[in-house]
């Protein structure tokens, strides 16, 4: 059956790059939000090219289809005691009648390129992709990387997909090393302000400590602590502070936006910043994820301030969700940055096909 | 094998030598001066890398001590329409850094300087002729180290490890080169810089790190790299355990990582490399060990404590006969002996070795063992197998005379074969050393015309002219054609194309 999809998404794809016709693509539509406005009338549904292909808990290696629900995947993993170490955010927002009915999807997550609280500390998406096949803008099926942890034969195309929000190719499976669940888990609570807080996460983050997620918000550190439980009774020991009975609620909030920070219409920045970054642009409502890599930021800012402070603090800024999309979703790329990303676009979608406009101009 | 019959094919001596002093006059001309080794004499050591099977002279070798002179030899090059190939330490084995008589080898030794170890950010800028060792040591009075330890460590440059994405032992747990950078500097093929990464823990646009990092030279010159740090851990616990089977040893590493626990190495030595420490390093392992098991597993003091405790159950339990625990560092110094010594060890059985690097699923380690010991009979060679077992990585020792005629060609070809029984059951023909010249046929194998295409395509995006270290990596579509033609005639792939000294 997934043969019958992949050779029809592949026919599909010859047709409109013959037509020069623009496609969107989709997996659940729990992203839809998020990137600029698809340009394309067509859309692709991913949700049927579903099912994990392959899962070895003692290789740490899951092989699974791009259409797959995430909420599957993760179950598959919980019941070997295993985790997607990057904590994919889901921003599942049911709606039934909808193709996908909202719910995300593993491929979703992989082309989105997003990582959880996890990110930090265990690494991002693209640090656990292993392989991916994909159907290029030219309508062929390629693979590339493997099913194994090691490998280096050819460039790491694999890795490349993450993030790119499908304008290379159409994502159709992707295989990923997973890591075991820490058998223990608690979250300590610091009162704190901005500044001394992602100070101390950081110099927490040098010490060998079981570390797996920091935020700050309103005055109060959250710092989770993760692993053996000896680990985690030494650590929370040596750190100190207050144990936070609803933590693991509140990882899985800031994860999905669900905290009363991010609700309201107001437009939602995410400046990623090295974590050591001192406080910047005050005056707005902030929450400070990462261990201090991301300023989470609501209300209407000028686009070019909060970009040039985001670039002259070593970093870029994202309009994340709402505001006025036409200033260009992601920061611009430097020309001899963006001079390659032309290029690859050219060589993977010729025609300009796959998603145009969802990450840049192409 | 790639770089001959193309260099063969360029223009006569008159023209080669015209070419060479337009180079050499460019580069003359570079402010401040650029060192230059111009010499027959002088170019001798850079012939070659750890591939010692090929062997070039290249046109000119420059030694650049900043940025702005590799630019500026990358733009002459590109004027000029030269090759140039990019080169740190030198000890790659699968022939990377192996120069063209028709090219610039760009040494990039000369620029090896560390900035201050950020101890709060937990990173260091440092230049791609540091040497690995050199960072872990600047970083250890932080407390922090970093993380990818090839077995070459103490010599190969950081800058090698990128574009080779290098492993090391603690890979399983600490990942590879990809996953401890955080924003590479590199020259393209217009001579002009760009940052790939970021010091934030993402950048905008594509993942351009992830194509330069195992690159091979292809996509850029590398001249600064933003390494991460990571914290020393507090208690490491080092077992050592002999088994009388490699399928149990295998099944013993199943069961550790199914018990949720990942160690921070997890190594296998085979008879042969037991047999050979014995004789030269007196370990006294049981005679009738087919197995060695070297396990390390670290964290905060009690962590590793109950993980040492879990893993030793384990080893018991899959019939280890004896299971040996370091009690201090020096009791661990001298259980991994037996697996750095290793290669030491088998050198005194026979002088020269060829030594494999594929990946495979983990399951099908006891069984891929048993097909390489058939390969080893019929070639009539002896084989060791050391190997990085958590990961699947395996490196069989193809021993052999390079005096005894024939040995070295049977070896080439006994390993190529097990490249593509890696292939075979899901695997890879490289898991951390590379293509370089090595395994550009097995490339043929692994992918497909359309996905080699894509390679070409990615490397056109960075390098449209074609001058970064061509060749290697990544073979023609027309050298596959060629190669799968033969491939059908005579089951093997013969290698009588491939210059040899």
């Amino acid at each position: 059956m997934a043969d019958a999809f992949i050779a029809e998404l592949c026919e599909r794809i010859r047709d409109c790059a013959a037509q020069r016709k623009p496609v969107r693509i989709r997996g659940g539509g729990s992203k839809d939000f998020y990137g600029g406005a698809p340009r394309g009338d067509d859309t692709i549904e991913m949700h049927a090219c579903s099912g994990i292909v392959a899962y070895e808990p003692k290789e740490l290696v899951l092989t699974v289809r791009a259409g797959t629900p995430l909420d599957e995947v993760e179950r598959a993993l919980a019941a070997e005691r295993q985790m997607l170490p990057f904590e994919p955010p889901h921003f599942a927002s049911p709606s039934p009648s909808a193709p996908g009915g909202g719910r995300a999807t593993i491929g979703g997550a992989v082309a989105s390129g997003l990582s959880g609280p996890r990110r930090p500390y265990a690494g991002a998406v693209r640090d656990f992709v292993l392989g991916a096949r994909i159907v290029n803008g030219k309508g062929e099926p390629l693979a590339f990387g493997g099913r194994v942890i090691k490998n280096v034969a050819g460039y790491d195309v694999s890795r490349l997909m993450a993030g790119a929000l499908g304008t290379l190719g159409v994502i159709t499976e992707v295989s990923f090393k997973v890591l075991p669940r820490p058998a223990a888990e608690t979250t300590l609570a610091f009162a704190l302000g901005e500044a001394a807080a992602t100070e101390q996460a950081n110099r927490w983050a040098g010490q060998p400590l079981p570390l797996s997620a920091a935020a700050w918000q309103d005055g109060t550190l959250r710092v989770r602590i993760s692993g053996a439980p000896a680990a985690v009774a030494a650590a929370r020991t040596k750190m100190g502070g207050e144990e936070d009975a609803s933590g693991a609620d509140y990882w899985m909030r800031l994860r999905e936006q669900r905290l009363d920070f991010f609700s309201g219409p107001a437009p939602l920045w995410r400046v990623s910043v090295p974590q050591t970054t001192p406080p910047m642009l005050s005056g707005h409502a902030q929450l400070v994820e990462w261990g201090g890599g991301v300023r989470w930021i609501r209300g209407d800012l000028d686009p070019i301030s909060i970009r040039t402070a985001a670039e002259r603090a070593g970093g870029h800024a994202t309009l994340f969700r709402g505001g006025n999309k036409s200033i260009g979703v992601f920061h611009p790329l430097a020309p001899a940055i963006l001079k390659i990303h032309r290029r690859l676009k050219a060589a993977f979608d010729p025609a300009g096909i796959l998603n145009p406009g969802r990450m840049y101009d192409f | 094998m790639n770089a001959a019959p193309t260099q063969a094919l360029e223009g006569g001596v008159a023209e080669q030598l015209a070419v060479r002093s337009r180079v050499l006059e460019r580069l003359r001309a570079v402010r401040p001066p650029l060192a230059i080794v111009a010499d027959d004499e002088g170019l001798k050591p850079f012939e070659t890398d750890a591939f010692i099977s090929h062997r070039e002279t290249p046109m000119l070798a420059a030694l650049p001590e900043s940025e702005a002179q590799v630019r500026d030899v990358v733009r002459a090059c590109r004027d000029l329409g030269v090759p140039v190939v990019s080169r740190g330490a030198g000890t790659g084995i699968s022939g990377g850094a192996i120069p063209r008589r028709d090219g610039v080898l760009l040494v990039l030794t000369k620029m090896s300087r560390i900035d201050a170890v950020d101890r709060l950010a937990r990173m260091a800028w440092v230049e791609p002729g540091v040497r690995n060792i050199r960072v872990s040591e600047a970083a250890a009075p932080h407390g922090l180290f970093y993380a990818p330890d090839p077995s070459s460590q103490s010599v190969c440059s950081i800058g090698g490890n990128v574009a080779e994405n290098s492993g090391g032992v603690h890979c399983l747990k600490y990942g590879l080169t990809t996953h401890n950078l955080l924003a590479v500097r590199a020259v393209d093929a217009d001579g002009d810089a760009f940052e790939a990464g970021s010091l934030a823990l993402d950048a905008a646009g594509y993942d351009l790190l992830a194509l330069l990092t195992g690159s091979e030279g292809n996509l850029g010159v590398i001249t600064r790299i933003a390494v991460r740090l990571v914290p020393l851990p507090e208690s490491t616990q080092t077992l050592l355990a002999a088994f009388p089977s490699v399928r149990q040893a295998a099944e013993a590493v199943s069961e550790i990582i199914g018990a949720g626990i990942v160690p921070a190495g997890l190594e296998m030595m085979d008879r042969v490399v037991i047999e050979a420490c014995e004789r030269f390093m007196a370990m006294n392992f049981p005679s009738a060990a087919e197995a060695l098991l070297l396990a390390e597993v670290d964290g905060c003091t009690e962590e590793a404590l109950e993980a040492m405790h879990g893993v030793r159950a384990i080893l018991e339990r899959c019939g280890a006969t004896e299971v040996r625990v370091a009690e201090d560092a020096v009791e661990r110094e001298r259980l991994w002996k037996a697996r750095k010594g290793a290669f030491i060890a088998l050198a005194h059985l026979l002088p020269d070795f060829y030594t494999i690097d594929g990946t495979i699923p983990r399951r099908c380690l006891p069984d891929m063992l048993d097909r390489v010991y058939e390969l080893a009979k019929e070639y009539g060679l002896l084989v060791g197998n050391v190997f990085h077992a958590g990961d699947g990585n395996i490196h069989p020792c193809i021993f052999f005379d390079a005096n005894k005629p024939g040995d070295l060609e049977r070896g080439e070809e006994m390993g190529g074969r097990i490249l593509e029984a890696c292939i075979e059951v899901g695997g890879t023909i490289t898991g951390e050393h590379g293509v370089g010249l090595e395994k550009l046929a097995q490339m043929c194998v692994q992918f497909t015309p359309g996905e080699l295409a894509a390679f070409h395509a990615v490397k056109a995006a960075f390098d449209p002219h074609g001058i970064l270290n061509p060749g290697k990596a990544v073979p023609t579509l027309r050298r596959c054609a060629e190669l799968g033609g033969m491939r059908v005639e005579g089951g093997r792939i013969p290698r009588a194309d491939i210059p040899r000294f």
